[in-house]
């Protein structure tokens, strides 16, 4: 694969689509489908989710299959916090970025050690290991989740609003792809990305490239927790499930659909999947099929993801 | 050897029962150009994963500008000043060849941290002009957005050279340049290197005899795993052991 380069069109089309976004909350109020809402900050912070993970995997090139135990420990220490006392987003979505990140770092350091299946397996193993941890945890609610009173503020400003939680997502998925698309051309980026390619000849060039696989696995796990922390908001609980081997999954599924190492295969993946989810589900409970076909389609028809349809990525 | 850059020391590696290399001992000299040659399977490549760092040995160590490294990674050894090229073509076939030059010239101490997160590299214009420069040294100025997969062969060569060369190593290991190559890329490549020569020590690999005799200051013999000669061009065609080890058909 070439370095990652943004089409032309990309700037324009990501400006676009966030007036677009900004403008939704009052679009969807003058047509009475407020409820919509609540969907749209689901797909923005899955989005999000995703993007971490396609960092991870798409340039990195870590398969990683545990990329939801950072999900769901954003979502735990949200809850946890506000349990404490603690109720400012300014200071729990931090919190819960560091844990998700410095527990990222752990299996980082233990897992980055091990290729291929078996980089898989342990990174399955340590977020199998965080499920069954809170599922016994009798204080953090056990196999029910930690459910959260109610939304917290931020800045002082409530995201009890539907609105101003969509927002404060907009806001976060916003500054990551600001920050994936910078990086992505940065030296860090490149860095990355080359160790995807051809990890001996970095090593070869100088380049220590532990290290380098490490801090992205860890801000991918910063990020996940973000979005954690923003769905805990959402749902009002910190559920189990969010740290099960099923979510490391879809986000996998999510990616690939989308595009692994193209900038918005992340984006692009959580909306067709969480879109479809909403449509087809309200037709037939047999749903998954037609997900199985996309796949299919996917795998046969644009094997770098959808993202990649849009536009020429030349190198 | 008083100002030895490079010196092995007892280097011993088994591979299950075969000894790949027994009590070698080497060096190079600040400044020449020392040639390793032995016939197919004599362990010149184990040799020089020894040297760069790619493989540990049993026992024996390795010492650079009077340090060991031994237990030194490749990447430190890198930094150290040992650069390698490979002797089958290993460059980033996706990226263009000023990409490939650029990864080695920023991966390099002196060219600042890699961790930059926000400030495009396509805006590093000293990071690029220097990936440039060296192109032109290899003779590839033309060749810098062509994607290094589209290169041919002997210009594939020169890339990785180029790379090696990015590094600003102090010894160059050169595990056989001219593998593969047609003749004429072979003169050319032999002219660089007598360039390069000029500026760093380099330890050379290689199969093609005219190529070694021409550019080598002392050449030396790996035959089974052992160093069986070193010595100047004249003295080791000269030697009884190579000449029935190996050399007999090609002098």
């Amino acid at each position: 694969m070439a370095f990652y380069r943004p089409a032309r069109w990309q700037r324009p089309l990501a400006l676009g689509l966030f007036i677009a976004l900004t403008a939704l909350p009052f679009v969807l109020e003058a047509f009475d489908q407020s409820f919509y809402i609540g969907f749209a900050t689901r797909l923005l912070i899955f989005a999000l989710a995703a993007s971490s993970l396609n960092l991870v995997l798409g340039f990195g090139g870590m398969v990683s299959l545990g990329h939801a135990a950072f999900f769901g420990i954003g979502a735990y220490v949200a809850a946890i916090c506000q349990q404490a006392g603690i109720n400012e987003a300014l200071l729990v979505f931090p919190a819960a970025m560091a844990v998700a990140g410095l527990f990222a770092l752990a299996v980082g350091a233990v897992s980055l050690r091990t290729r291929g299946v078996y980089f898989i397996m342990i990174t399955l193993a340590f977020a199998q290991m965080v499920y069954y941890l809170f599922i016994s945890a009798r204080a953090w609610g056990g196999d029910d989740g930690l459910p959260l009173a109610g939304r917290m503020t931020l800045a002082g400003f409530s995201l009890a609003g539907d609105n101003s939680l969509f927002f404060a997502s907009l806001a976060a998925l916003t500054a990551t792809m600001l920050l994936f698309g910078r990086l992505a051309q940065a030296r860090f980026g490149r860095t990355l990305q080359a160790i995807r390619e051809n990890e001996t000849r970095m090593e070869a060039l100088g380049y220590p490239v532990f290290r380098y696989r490490l801090v992205a696995f860890a801000l991918g796990g910063a990020v996940a927790g973000l979005a954690g922390a923003l769905l805990a908001n959402l749902t009002g609980l910190a559920s189990p499930n969010l740290l099960q081997w099923m979510q490391s999954g879809t986000l996998l599924v999510m990616v690939i659909i989308g595009g692994v190492g193209s900038l918005w295969g992340g984006v692009v993946g959580a909306a067709l999947l969480l879109g479809l989810e909403e449509v087809l589900a309200g037709l037939t409970e047999h749903w998954h099929i037609v997900l199985g076909l996309l796949l299919l389609g996917v795998v046969l028809f644009a094997p770098r993801g959808i993202a990649t349809l849009f536009g020429r990525r030349d190198g | 050897m008083a100002d030895a850059l490079l010196e092995v020391r007892g280097l011993s590696r088994r591979f299950a029962a075969v000894d790949a290399l027994k009590e070698v001992n080497f060096s190079v000299a600040a400044g020449e150009v020392h040639a390793l040659i032995g016939p197919n399977g004599a362990g010149k490549t184990t040799f020089i994963h020894h040297v760069s760092g790619a493989l540990r040995p049993d026992s024996g160590s390795v010492h650079f500008a009077g340090h060991d490294v031994t237990g030194l990674s490749m990447h430190e050894r890198v930094r150290a000043g040992m650069a390698r090229s490979y002797q089958i073509t290993n460059v980033f076939s996706g990226f263009c060849a000023r990409d490939n030059v650029a990864l080695a010239v920023q991966g390099r101490a002196d060219a600042g941290s890699s961790f930059r997160f926000w400030r495009p590299v396509a805006a590093e214009t000293t990071l690029l002009a220097e990936a440039d420069s060296w192109l032109a040294q290899v003779g590839l100025a033309d060749k810098a957005d062509t994607v290094a997969g589209s290169l041919s062969h002997g210009e594939q060569r020169a890339l990785e050279l180029a790379m090696a060369l990015a590094t600003k190593p102090r010894l160059l290991l050169l595990d056989e340049p001219m593998a593969g190559t047609g003749p004429e890329e072979s003169a050319r490549m032999v002219e660089l290197i007598e360039n390069l020569a000029r500026h760093v020590t380099i330890l050379l690999v290689e199969h093609d005899m005219d190529a070694v005799f021409r550019l080598a200051d002392r050449i030396s013999v790996l035959v089974n795993g052992r160093m069986i000669c070193t010595g100047t061009p004249d003295e080791v065609r000269s030697d009884p052991g190579v000449r029935r080890a190996y050399l007999g058909d090609h002098l």
